[in-house]
């Protein structure tokens, strides 16, 4: 593998980093390692952390990896952590243009894991983190036996999505403790100006009524949780009778799932950025001329998507070019939204050249949701060629359903609206009086998968250890899941 | 980097044999599953294990793609990635496995709890074989024995005063030299052969033979597995019998009759010519719908059986399979006059389900 030398790489690590700054980039201090395939597919499984907690599921991901490299299907050319500094993995067998392209990549990724807002709360010593709920973990399994700790993590794995984005920034009332509720006063008379007048200024019957409402409320104990509480993870921890081991465990699951949260909540936005900046030092800077052909295989290889799939990578991108365009040509603002003249617009520019300062602000505050909310226009979905696919029933085929720009965009804002998974809230840990555990699906159009629903209720069942309940809708009809332990039940509600 | 995948990848793999036993019914009769690659792997694909969450139903959910194509252009059959515009969900793709037959061979053990086979008691069948367990002066320097060596030589060079503690250099000499020498041993050896025989007349369909084929390949690598050297023979019948290769035992198709004996003439005569029954351990598997030709030739069938199979082989195992035209009498007849015989076994497979129970009912004597 002598194409290229270390010194070369240090060399080039050094002249992109030159670049990125000149261009405003902003990275974390980034560390290189080159990597041969073995342990880049090793890496990948563990999604780039040198330490894992032990369990099968890594090694399920290292054998796909492993095999799509076998048969040539996928390759991985660079990976980058999230870590202060970050760690970047670069593949052995890349050429040097590969190399480039790559340093480059990875040098945007890093700027947006410091810069992006979403990411501002993420653990940046998670390498260290990792390893340490790898050694807690690893000390479970030599107490409690690893038969023991695996069916526990396989449990809390399957509720490792169940958390709440965005408490990491708005702290949430059921984190405090819930207030004493305080007497509540008996209903106290109206002041009358003459005896005679109270009987129709406070109407015995009324006092009475008010009274024994009071009685009622005070009776009747606060809602719990006093509001529906989307951090399940969070609940079961404080409330489901678990062992000490078992809380530590799910603990660790919540915080790992809260650190990759991020990252999967800017997918198409961070790839995008990557690409967008490869592709824009490579061709201002570092490109030389017998170089080009094999970067344009290389760049278009990014891009590419199969036929009527869609690259989140591309998407990205081109929304990222479609936005440093639109603000370099003042295409943006009432005018230009109400011009309906098209070929004004094709001519339009206003020569504004705000387009990098634009893609900044950008890539500071969105997240992938607000991303194509605010920039997937009309125009770019024609130019892309978007449309929205549903399954046919009768023809058992996915088919093209419809290319309207709403419907596209609705589809993939439901899609990103938490992670592209449903949410469900606590509604009530004390359901009926019995301990038994109510939750909610917030239903916004599409139901759920029933046989993963009831799978996933024995799981919570598991660490609740008394009967769950899923309030969801099945076909337009308002139903409720419940597992008790021994059963499924399925019951319609009025 | 020590990584430490090599963990998490064992503890996936002993899941994935798990699932493989708990669904052994299903690989038994379903030979597709199975893909030999290479010398003694088969590779099994498997649909990847899933940890349930709470999702949506993809064939409900829809998504985005990109491309031409008019309204109601079809994209793709349950393939496309439902709901994964983002990229984060892996589609539905099937993970291959890859055991080796070892591996295979314990699971068929471990599900089907069969009992090891005991070869017959026949301790005068030897071969000489060579051990290197002595140490000789004089060999091939190939062979030569570094540590004695140097021991021979320290020795000598401390008795005659030749060792400097201060330069600790050790130089053998001619007779310092020692050489690994071998012994030849007489060692027991099991052989074993596995005689199938088969009935092609016109009322065996492909499926019939397609169960054949099945079972041949669970006993072949049970039998296998048990001996060291193992030869295999194939006989076809109709009304006369021939003796095949693999290939065209499970090709050949003859129209005609039936006569069993035909077979079992041929079988003893092949048995004796080449696998003498005092060398060879045999094993004998049968298959045929039962619908002999009823001549006599049943009587003949099970006079053969009686004097020259049954105490010269390990095993006879017989499985009448079910084809169109049913599932015909001779089954009956073997086990009405030799139904007591120990090494007669007999198996009735009327669907490629029941494989699973045959297979179980031949192996599980331990013969």
């Amino acid at each position: 593998m002598a194409r290229w030398t270390h010194e070369q790489i240090q060399d080039v690590v050094q002249e992109v980093y030159e670049y990125v700054l000149q261009e405003g980039l902003d990275p974390l201090e980034t560390v290189f390692e080159i990597v041969d395939y073995e342990t880049m597919n090793e890496l990948a499984a563990y999604a780039g952390f040198p330490k894992r907690y032990p369990h099968w599921s890594f090694g399920m991901e290292y054998e796909y990896i492993r095999q799509s490299y076998r048969y040539g299907l996928h390759r991985i050319y660079e990976m980058v952590v999230n870590n202060d500094p970050a760690y970047a993995y670069l593949l052995e067998s890349n050429t040097l243009v590969d190399q480039k392209m790559v340093i480059a990549h990875v040098f945007a990724h890093s700027d947006f894991f410091k810069n992006n807002t979403w990411f501002s709360k993420t653990n940046r010593k998670m390498i260290d983190t990792m390893a340490n709920h790898e050694a807690t973990i690893q000390t479970y399994i030599e107490r409690y036996g690893p038969e023991e700790v695996e069916s526990f993590l396989d449990i809390c794995l399957s509720l490792e999505d169940l958390i709440d984005f965005h408490s990491l920034f708005i702290p949430r009332k059921s984190r405090q403790k819930p207030e004493e509720v305080q007497p509540r006063p008996t209903p106290v008379k109206l002041k009358v100006p003459r005896p005679y007048l109270d009987p129709y200024i406070n109407p015995p019957e009324f006092i009475e009524a008010q009274k024994q409402q009071h009685e009622k409320k005070r009776q009747t104990p606060p809602p719990f949780p006093i509001a529906p509480e989307k951090d399940i993870l969070l609940f079961l921890i404080e409330h489901a009778p678990l062992e000490n081991w078992q809380k530590v465990i799910l603990s660790i699951i919540r915080d790992e799932s809260y650190y990759f949260a991020p990252q999967r909540a800017t997918k198409i936005m961070n790839e995008g950025w990557a690409t967008f900046w490869h592709s824009r030092i490579m061709t201002r800077y570092l490109l030389k001329d017998p170089e080009v052909i094999e970067y344009a295989d290389k760049h278009s290889g990014v891009l590419a998507a199969p036929p009527h799939r869609l690259n989140p990578y591309k998407l990205g991108y081109e929304l990222w070019k479609d936005i440093e365009e639109r603000w370099n040509k003042g295409r943006f603002g009432p005018e230009w939204e109400a011009c309906d003249d098209m070929k004004v617009k094709a001519q339009w520019d206003r020569k504004l050249g705000l387009g990098l300062q634009k893609i900044f602000e950008v890539r500071r505050f969105a997240n992938d949701l607000t991303f194509i909310d605010q920039f997937l226009t009309e125009e770019f979905c024609e130019r892309h060629k978007l449309f929205v696919y549903q399954y046919n029933r009768e023809t058992g085929y996915y088919e093209i359903k419809d290319r309207d720009y709403q419907k596209v965009k609705h589809q993939l804002l439901l899609q990103l609206t938490n992670f592209g998974k449903p949410i469900i809230y606590v509604q009530d840990g004390n359901y009926k009086n019995r301990g038994e555990l109510y939750l909610k699906h917030k239903h916004e159009g599409v139901d759920l998968d029933i046989p993963y629903a009831k799978e996933t209720l024995k799981h919570i069942y598991a660490l609740w250890k008394r009967p769950v309940h899923l309030e969801t809708v099945i076909q337009n009809r308002r139903r409720v899941l419940t597992y008790d332990g021994g059963s499924h039940l399925e019951v319609q509600m009025a | 980097m020590a990584l430490q995948i090599e963990r998490d990848y064992q503890r996936f793999r002993e899941i994935v044999k798990g699932k493989i036993r708990e669904n052994l019914r299903k690989y038994m009769s379903h030979g597709e599953i199975l893909v030999p690659r290479g010398r003694g792997v088969v590779s099994i694909p498997l649909p990847r294990i899933e940890i349930p969450h709470f999702r949506f139903d993809t064939r409900k959910m829809g998504g985005v793609g990109q491309g031409e194509g008019d309204i109601g252009t079809p994209i793709g059959v349950g393939e496309v990635e439902g709901g994964a515009a983002a990229g984060d969900q892996p589609g539905e793709h099937l993970l291959e496995v890859e055991l080796t037959f070892e591996e295979l061979v314990q699971i068929l053990a471990e599900e089907l709890e069969l009992p090891r086979i005991v070869p017959k008691g026949k301790e005068d069948i030897y071969v000489e074989k060579e051990r290197y367990t002595g140490i000789a002066r004089s060999g091939p320097e190939s062979l030569r024995h570094f540590k004695r060596t140097y021991k021979e030589a320290l020795k000598r060079q401390l008795i005659a005063g030749l060792y400097d503690f201060e330069n600790p250099i050790v130089v053998p000499i001619r007779e310092d030299r020692r050489y690994r020498s071998w012994k030849v041993r007489l060692v027991p050896i099991a052989k074993a052969v596995i005689l199938y025989m088969m009935d092609v007349s016109g009322s065996m369909g492909p499926e019939q033979k397609e169960i054949v084929r099945l079972e041949s390949f669970w006993i072949d690598l049970w039998i296998r597995h048990h001996y060291k050297r193992t030869e295999t023979c194939y006989i076809v019948h109709d009304a006369a019998a021939k003796e095949v290769d693999r290939e065209t035992f499970f090709r050949l198709r003859e129209g005609g009759g039936t006569r069993i004996s035909s077979a079992y003439k041929l079988g003893w005569e092949i048995i004796q010519e080449r696998f003498p029954p005092d060398e060879w351990n045999i094993y004998v598997f049968q298959f045929s719908d039962g619908d002999n030709w009823d001549g006599g030739d049943t009587e003949t069938c099970i006079k053969l059986l009686r004097e020259h199979y049954l105490p010269n082989v390990n095993l006879f195992c017989y499985g009448q399979v079910k084809s169109a035209y049913g599932s015909g009498d001779f089954i009956y007849h073997l086990e009405r006059h030799l139904g007591r015989a120990e090494n007669l076994i007999l198996s009735r497979i009327n669907s490629k389900e029941e494989i699973y129970d045959s297979i179980k009912a031949f192996l599980g004597k331990g013969k």
